[in-house]
């Protein structure tokens, strides 16, 4: 078994108003010095060993992110 | 002249979309997401509501039911399919038209009656309008923010596949205003907007969105 983390991101064109709203209520929390913030998708994926990277890239490309407005990054980590 | 209408779980409009049907004088067929059949119809709707609750994204689990599997084979072949709301989102996710739904930029639930703007009434599902003819039927939900790559957005514009557009305001941050878009075909439409809640003054608006079940009827019998 592994663990794999999948991180999905809002693409840098597509407008985020999400983590726009969490932007603009950190200086009224007083924490300054934050100029930007996205807000994206982690999973946290078990797998077995014989789960392929390409196997994982199709997952992450064709269900846990959608390509038209949304990039992946797939990454093994220590269990 | 036999119309279906999806249900999948978390569906919230397939009871006002059969009566839409029913009023435009087609026969309403009961589709079940669960079942890989259409039942012969002529034409499938895809109604709005929260289908899968939005899990992942709205419509992204709904796109793998096994009844879209066969409205997917049949659209790609001609079948006239109409989305609306999470319909639209549903069959974005499932590649039959460009572009996904976003979250309102206002980050509100957005629910009232909106002005749209008639596009392209050459598409299977608008052909009972006049071109540029304002209509008013209701918009209901949170994530109806039509995005897509520039170079898609060229396309349907330069194409005229942006077949409904908001008039006056906004509700959402929409991309051009986009309210509901058409495949290249004009018979595979889905908009935001939810013409099935607007047949009937009594119970809506306007009955503005009698139109839309109307002209699928001439489609079908045309093709």
């Amino acid at each position: 078994m592994a663990r794999v983390v999948v991180d999905v991101m809002p693409k840098p064109e597509i407008l985020d108003p999400q983590g726009q709203a969490v932007a603009r209520a950190l200086p009224r929390l007083g924490f300054d010095g934050v100029s930007d913030v996205r807000q994206g998708k982690h999973f946290e994926l078990e797998v077995d060993d014989s789960v392929d990277d390409e196997t994982l890239a199709r997952i992450a490309e064709g269900f846990l992110s959608n390509p038209v407005v949304e990039d992946f990054v797939v990454r093994r980590v220590q269990a | 002249m036999r119309i279906g209408a999806v249900t999948f779980p978390g569906t919230l409009d397939d009871s006002d979309t059969i009566r839409a049907i029913k009023a435009s004088g087609a026969e309403a067929v009961a589709l079940w997401h669960g079942d890989a059949d259409l039942k012969g119809v002529d034409a499938v709707i895809l109604p709005g509501g929260f289908s899968y609750g939005d899990y992942l994204r709205a419509g992204a689990i709904a796109r793998f039911a096994p009844v879209m599997g066969e409205i997917i084979t049949a659209a790609r072949g001609g079948l006239p399919v109409l989305g609306i709301c999470n319909g639209f989102q549903v069959l974005c996710e499932a590649g039959l038209l460009p572009g996904a739904l976003l979250r309102n930029a206002g980050l509100h639930f957005v629910c009232r009656d909106q002005w749209l703007k008639v596009e392209n009434n050459a598409t299977a599902w608008s052909s009972r309008y006049e071109a540029g003819a304002e209509i008013i039927i209701p918009i209901k939900n949170m994530d109806g923010r039509f995005a897509a790559p520039k170079s898609v957005v060229d396309e349907l514009e330069g194409e005229g596949r942006v077949v409904f557009r908001y008039a006056g305001l906004n509700p959402n941050g929409s991309t051009d205003d986009i309210a509901g878009i058409s495949d290249p075909t004009g018979r595979i439409v889905g908009l935001m907007p939810h013409p099935e809640h607007a047949i009937d003054a009594l119970t809506g608006p306007s009955d503005d969105g009698l139109g839309m079940f109307l002209s699928v009827l001439d489609s079908v019998v045309a093709a």
